[in-house]
């Protein structure tokens, strides 16, 4: 029988033991997501040109570099991204995230904090010219907000440099951006062409161009402003599923 | 190290030491745990177990479902989907092991908090809205919810009054509305949303020009200017496109969004913030040099189409006060 002052008088034997302890409760949680069937929920779009294909797609280079910048000032100490299947988040916030619509965060925002609101679905709630002063000055619109001014974002140029290399790191991740024909087909096959056209590493930067071009999220025609890529990702956040279009027992199923 | 030594009792105490020498004298007492507080610990553990099977998170189906059917079970309506328009709970009943999503769906449509929300949304949905400031349940109803929905969607830009950002977003609360203020007006601009526009005129009119056009504008709500810059104002107004949609009486089209320039109410120009006329005229010239870029989402997505009644309801009662 092993005595406990053996354990304790052994340093080495006391980590190992300690380790197998603290990773019971661990290994119990996350386990079994591994053998469970829709673990992530498979959601197809339901009708148009698209119909069958995947509704949760990658993010596009604009919205992925500003998911960066998300990452960067830190927005995910104070905002979450996860609304819970409860009656009064469902009242404020819509409908409660499906672990298919941040598949693709490396790492997800899901965040634990809520000192300002969920933005799980903030996407087209409010105009792109709103974010834009929000961010520059939140008080100027929520004189009440306490969140910090971040002025530099729309005049900081948006840094490009290693589009591709960042997108290729998050594909040895998982995430289905294309590098190849055969990818790139597999692409359409999975998300429709004109997603695909989107996830190509090798048209990244026209890609990205192109979409800052025609959203102009910064009100700014003429720059390409960290901004253009943070409102980006903010005006898609949680707008990719179209639930109006789901049966709700559809997502039942996966639990 | 500590070596193995002998128990010893302390002659003060009586308490026995654990047996264990560090460093030659250092011993420590062994005072265990009082006995009815450990059994109360083993008592926990297996109250763990116990509840971990009823919360419900014992596999009961394992060859089937894997590890996440519980032991118990929630019912709820599915939702129908005809013809693109869901009806939530419109499908057969559903028995599901019991997890939270099939609470929620179970909550929405069997919670009596939430069932006395659906009906009084429903309820002042469906009544005019004179019959709404009359009946003081739906009143108050309108008031409280309203003020929640409102908070929640619209507060953002038009700020929690209602009273607007001059200059970025419109004063709900002064009765008067770019894109008319019936209720089915009201109703559509929140539905669909609103995209105005007014060019930018910097390029097409003279400093002089639009100079002109700001005073006749200003004179039109009856401030002081300078008459002979009004009058030559008054023929840009007509000929250079302002009249177009501001129309020639420059009361505006609500077609357009276009705004009344006759009723004193400045949403975009910083006019009643400005002390001279001559600060006056500079913040209509801004406007006018500068053009309008402003939009509103459309909401239908978000709100169902009883709730946006409501809201029209809640904006009624609160520029009407």
């Amino acid at each position: 029988m092993l005595k406990h002052e053996s354990i304790e008088t052994n340093a080495a034997l006391l980590i190992v033991m300690t380790l197998a302890a603290i990773s019971i409760g661990g290994l119990v949680e996350i386990v079994p997501l591994h053998f469970i069937e829709g673990t992530v929920e498979d959601v197809r779009i339901v009708d148009g040109p698209n119909k069958g294909k995947q509704a949760v797609r990658p993010y596009t280079p604009l919205e992925q570099l500003g998911r960066d910048i998300y990452q960067r000032e830190g927005c995910y100490t104070c905002h979450s991204q996860m609304i819970r299947p409860f009656r009064d988040e469902a009242l404020r916030y819509g409908h409660y995230s499906l672990a298919a619509e941040s598949q693709y965060d490396h790492p997800f925002q899901w965040g634990s904090m809520r000192r300002g609101p969920d933005l799980a679905r903030v996407g087209g709630k409010y105009s792109s010219a709103w974010h834009v002063k929000h961010l520059t000055q939140p008080t100027s619109v929520v004189p009440e907000s306490i969140m910090p001014n971040y002025p530099w974002l729309s005049e900081t140029p948006l840094d490009v440099v290693g589009l591709a290399d960042k997108m290729s790191t998050l594909k040895m991740v998982g995430v289905p951006y294309s590098h190849t024909k055969i990818e790139f087909d597999a692409n359409v096959e999975k998300f429709g062409e004109d997603v695909a056209k989107k996830l190509d590493i090798n048209m990244a930067e026209k890609n990205l161009e192109a979409q800052a071009k025609l959203g102009d999220f910064d009100g700014n025609p003429d720059k390409l402003s960290e901004m253009d890529a943070l409102v980006a990702y903010l005006q898609i956040l949680g707008t990719m599923i179209d639930f109006s279009k789901h049966d709700e027992a559809e997502f039942v199923k996966f639990r | 190290m500590s070596n193995k030594h002998k128990i010893t009792k302390d002659p003060l105490t009586g308490a026995e030491t654990t047996g264990h020498v560090w460093d030659d004298t250092l011993q420590e007492f062994n005072n265990p745990l009082p006995t009815w507080w450990l059994w109360a610990f083993y008592a926990t553990i297996i109250f763990s177990i116990v509840y971990w099977i009823i919360y419900p998170s014992w596999p009961t189906n394992f060859a089937k479902r894997g590890f996440i059917e519980g032991s118990t079970s929630i019912s709820f309506k599915a939702d129908s989907i005809k013809d693109g328009k869901k009806i939530v709970g419109g499908g057969e009943e559903m028995s599901v092991p019991w997890n939270t999503r099939a609470l929620l769906a179970h909550e929405m449509q069997n919670d009596p908090n939430e069932l006395k929300r659906q009906a009084m949304v429903k309820k002042v949905a469906g009544m005019a809205l004179a019959d709404v400031a009359k009946d003081p349940d739906s009143s108050a109803f309108v008031r409280a919810y309203g003020k929640g929905i409102f908070g929640d969607y619209c507060a953002a830009c038009h700020q929690a009054g209602g009273q607007g950002v001059r200059g970025h977003y419109p004063n709900l609360v002064d009765d008067a509305w770019l894109w008319g203020g019936d209720p089915a007006d009201i109703e559509t601009t929140i539905r669909k949303g609103r995209k105005g526009n007014m060019p930018a005129h910097k390029a097409t009119l003279s400093d002089q020009q639009i100079t002109e056009a700001a005073n006749y504008v200003l004179s039109l709500s009856g401030e002081a200017v300078d008459t002979g810059l009004a009058a030559s104002g008054k023929e840009i107004f007509n000929t250079k496109g302002c009249s177009g949609c501001h129309t020639p009486a420059a009361t505006g089209m609500k077609a357009l969004g276009s705004a009344n320039l006759t009723d004193k109410i400045w949403t975009q120009a910083h006019v009643p913030e400005a002390d001279t006329i001559e600060a006056k005229v500079k913040a209509v010239k801004a406007v006018i040099s500068g053009g309008i870029q402003r939009e509103m989402p459309s909401w239908e997505a978000r709100l169902s189409g009883d709730e946006i009644k409501v809201l029209v309801a809640y904006l009624k009662l609160l520029s009407s006060n």
